[in-house]
């Protein structure tokens, strides 16, 4: 009877350990979590060289897109253990700051020798520090990155295109400047028939349930003067996110999508605006700088098919921030090998490797060699994009804010409901009601 | 009939339990089942519902804010258009449902040559995961590649880009509609063909005898005979559509702006989006005793008529 209840319990045992097992992180492995998409890849390759170095196995969790904000605050709000090391976007760091999920990263940087110095400015104002303006670092800038444009190079040299573009604007057809330009540009083209296809000026974003449409209007709303507030770090809202800057921006992104977008795109983001120009359906398209790399190396519409140019400008020039930041997750079992990972991605040789490789380093070793402007076609406006980037709210409750931009875009953008000043005026409204339950207001 | 006693090597084996507690012993762990995930969570939610808790803010004091959360939701406009956009999405599903799922099943019925074979066809949307219909018919009404359109066209001499059924702030809601009803009518044809299959062959039998015609036949017999299989298919994809998910979120998203965002989607962008436990719980209560209340209505008014 003993044996027996031995061998039971001997048996249970093993059981549970075993089903136990799987959670337990493995002191030399270490997961990241990241977004999958082009950059992802070139991470992977990268940090074969850190296991090499330290013997340490890199696992990874990339999540789509749409679904990347939901699986990864999931995993963060409910202590979860998944990720050691997270690439989180940069309107997250609020949040992940002042709910304790990520790591600060000060004390550690100070020991090793890190410099935020040595990163450029505006990545590191916007991926690693919370609250604004402080030097409080939560995540090491890992990649920047920006919204720009790119377009079909080989369509805009074609001679009769050219002729009939300078006779009815008086300039050459070329990547446009300034955002009234981008809408000639993009109505000269659509319509057409190139190639045997009707085709049509310009894919931007309009996808309503992530932040599509928020990142797509404000590169037309930054350009028109548009400001989250009157005097930063007040709140005061008012005249400034519904200003008459603000409203013409708006308008100026409604009159793109409804003079030349494809139709069906009602609800497009990355994966949607990338299909149209490599289906030959858009002469224009707008998409994060990641991306680049990518479409440049594509066999049917890159290489010398394909240019690039940074965000028209209009009363200012902007770019609407892309990009994150590499943060040590708190819950993590393996706080040592995170950190050791954080230690040997800062290091220079490793940056411009990641540079090399398709990621976009904001070390200065990288981006001040007099090399890179001619390293990548795209790479000049990468320089002069992160320059004028703004980004949307980092506050804690960037997630309810940006929903309320985006019902309130969508309504007015794509469901035609309402004139541009009554979308941005119950857009301060909703925002309102949102610092007011924060106590900010 | 007399029921007959616990043999006693049954009681010995229990050792001297009564049938009562045998009873407890066995239902316990059903009842500690449900109470676990659908007792204790309903309890949860509603008193989460009189809070400012927000699930993405574990370390956030827990405040207790009264009625703020139901006055919020109930004196939100978009609460009510979400509503709107549910009862108008069930009401129509419900109606086209019932017609041609009633229609279908009479001539199925008819047991004509081929007619298992033209069941199992009918069945197969059914059958579908919404997922995969959803997907599928995203295709189907592309503008510029979709079928859909080109039937359209074909039909109408309308060019297949010139209107976006998913894009469309007055096609979308009907685009939802469609595919609904090509997915559940067979649904509501299979209840109804049961309820046509219960009624007896001798009742259109006299009815004969009594030289009725056809039509009076069909009001007099068939319709009443079979009405509560019917308002029983109602019940089923009532509740269904009004807590409608993962089709719209596929197909539209809830857009285009918040056209076709039901009330399941308003609800899972506050919970899950936003992060709004608090409110979002007094929302999913109010939701609740809406469809709970409507439901009970709806079931007295069945039995009434299954009595008659």
């Amino acid at each position: 009877m003993r044996k027996k209840t031995k061998a039971l319990m001997g048996m249970s045992s093993a059981l549970v350990l075993s089903t136990a097992m799987p959670g337990m992180a493995k002191a030399d492995e270490l997961t990241l979590c990241w977004a999958a998409w082009d950059p992802a890849n070139a991470l992977v390759e990268l940090s074969k060289d850190f296991t090499a170095a330290t013997g340490t196995t890199m696992k990874f969790e990339f999540v789509p897109w749409p679904n990347f904000a939901d699986r990864i605050l999931n995993e963060l709000n409910s202590g979860g253990k998944l990720c050691d090391l997270l690439i989180g976007d940069s309107q997250w760091i609020g949040g992940s700051a002042e709910n304790g999920y990520y790591v600060k990263l000060n004390d550690f940087f100070d020991k090793e020798g890190i410099k935020m110095s040595d990163f450029a400015e505006a990545a590191v104002n916007a991926y690693s520090t919370w609250p604004k303006g402080t030097p409080n670092y939560w995540a090491l800038p890992a990649m920047g990155d920006a919204n720009g444009w790119f377009y079909r190079r080989d369509w805009f040299a074609k001679p009769e295109l050219q002729a009939e573009f300078k006779e009815k604007y008086g300039r050459d057809l070329g990547p446009p400047q300034t955002w009234d330009e981008l809408k000639q540009v993009a109505e000269f083209f659509t319509g057409r028939e190139i190639e045997g296809q009707k085709v049509y000026g310009a894919a931007i974003f309009t996808e309503r349930a992530s932040e599509g449409i928020t990142m797509g209007a404000t590169s037309a709303l930054y350009p028109y003067g548009f400001k989250y507030e009157q005097t930063g770090g007040k709140y005061d809202m008012d005249g400034a996110v519904n200003s008459a800057d603000a409203v013409a921006g708006l308008e100026a992104y409604k009159a793109l999508y409804k003079c030349c977008q494809p139709p069906g795109y009602t609800d497009s983001y990355m994966g949607e605006g990338l299909d149209a120009f490599k289906s030959g359906q858009v002469a224009m398209a707008m998409n994060w700088f990641a991306f680049f790399p990518g479409l440049y190396k594509d066999e049917k519409v890159g290489g010398d098919k394909i240019g690039f140019f940074v965000n028209p400008k209009q009363k200012v020039a902007a770019s609407t921030l892309g990009g994150q930041g590499m943060s040590v997750v708190a819950s993590t079992d393996n706080m040592d090998g995170a950190l050791a990972y954080i230690k040997w991605f800062a290091q220079p040789d490793v940056q411009k490797k990641w540079w090399a490789l398709g990621g976009y380093a904001v070390h200065n070793a990288v981006l001040n060699d007099p090399s890179f402007k001619v390293s990548q076609p795209f790479a000049a406006d990468f320089l002069v994009a992160m320059n004028q980037v703004q980004d949307f709210w980092q506050e804690p409750s960037y997630a309810i804010l940006l929903q309320a931009m985006q019902k309130r875009l969508h309504d007015y953008v794509v469901a035609d409901q309402g004139t541009a000043q009554q979308a941005l005026d119950s857009l301060v409204n909703d925002w309102k009601e949102i610092f007011e339950d924060e106590g900010k207001l | 009939m007399i029921a007959r006693a616990t043999p006693t090597t049954m009681a010995v084996r229990v050792r001297g339990l009564s049938d009562r507690a045998i009873a407890w012993l066995f239902i316990t762990p059903t009842m500690a089942l449900l109470l676990a995930i659908n007792i204790f969570p309903l309890i949860w939610a509603v008193y989460l519902s009189f809070t400012n808790f927000r699930a993405n803010r574990p370390n956030a004091e827990v405040e207790g804010v009264g009625l703020r959360n139901y006055q919020r939701v109930l004196n939100d406009p978009d609460t009510w258009i979400a509503m709107q956009t549910t009862a108008h999405f069930v009401f129509w599903t419900i109606l086209l449902q019932t017609v041609i799922g009633f229609a279908l099943a009479y001539l199925i019925d008819r047991k004509f040559r081929g007619h298992a074979f033209w069941t199992t066809v009918i069945l197969i949307p059914m059958m579908l995961s919404p997922a995969v219909v959803g997907n599928f018919w995203r295709f189907l009404y592309q503008p510029q590649i979709g079928l859909f359109n080109y039937i359209v066209s074909f039909f109408t001499g309308i060019p297949p880009s010139s209107f976006e059924m998913l894009g469309s702030v007055t096609l979308a809601p009907w685009a939802i509609i469609i595919v609904d009803t090509w997915m559940w009518t067979p649904y509501v044809m299979l209840i109804c063909l049961a309820g046509l299959r219960s009624i007896p062959d001798y009742i259109y039998e006299a009815a004969e005898v009594d030289r009725a015609s056809a039509f009076r036949q069909f009001w007099s017999i068939t319709v009443p005979m079979a009405l509560p299989f019917i308002m029983l298919a109602v019940l089923f994809r009532g509740i269904e559509n009004f807590k409608m998910f993962d089709m719209v979120m596929l197909l539209t998203g809830g857009g285009p702006g918040s056209t076709t965002e039901v009330a399941s989607i308003t609800l899972k962008r506050e919970a899950f989006e936003s992060w709004l436990t608090g409110r979002s719980s007094a929302f999913a209560i109010v939701l609740f005793v809406a469809v709970f209340g409507l439901a009970n209505i709806y079931v007295k008014a069945l039995n009434k008529v299954k009595q008659r």
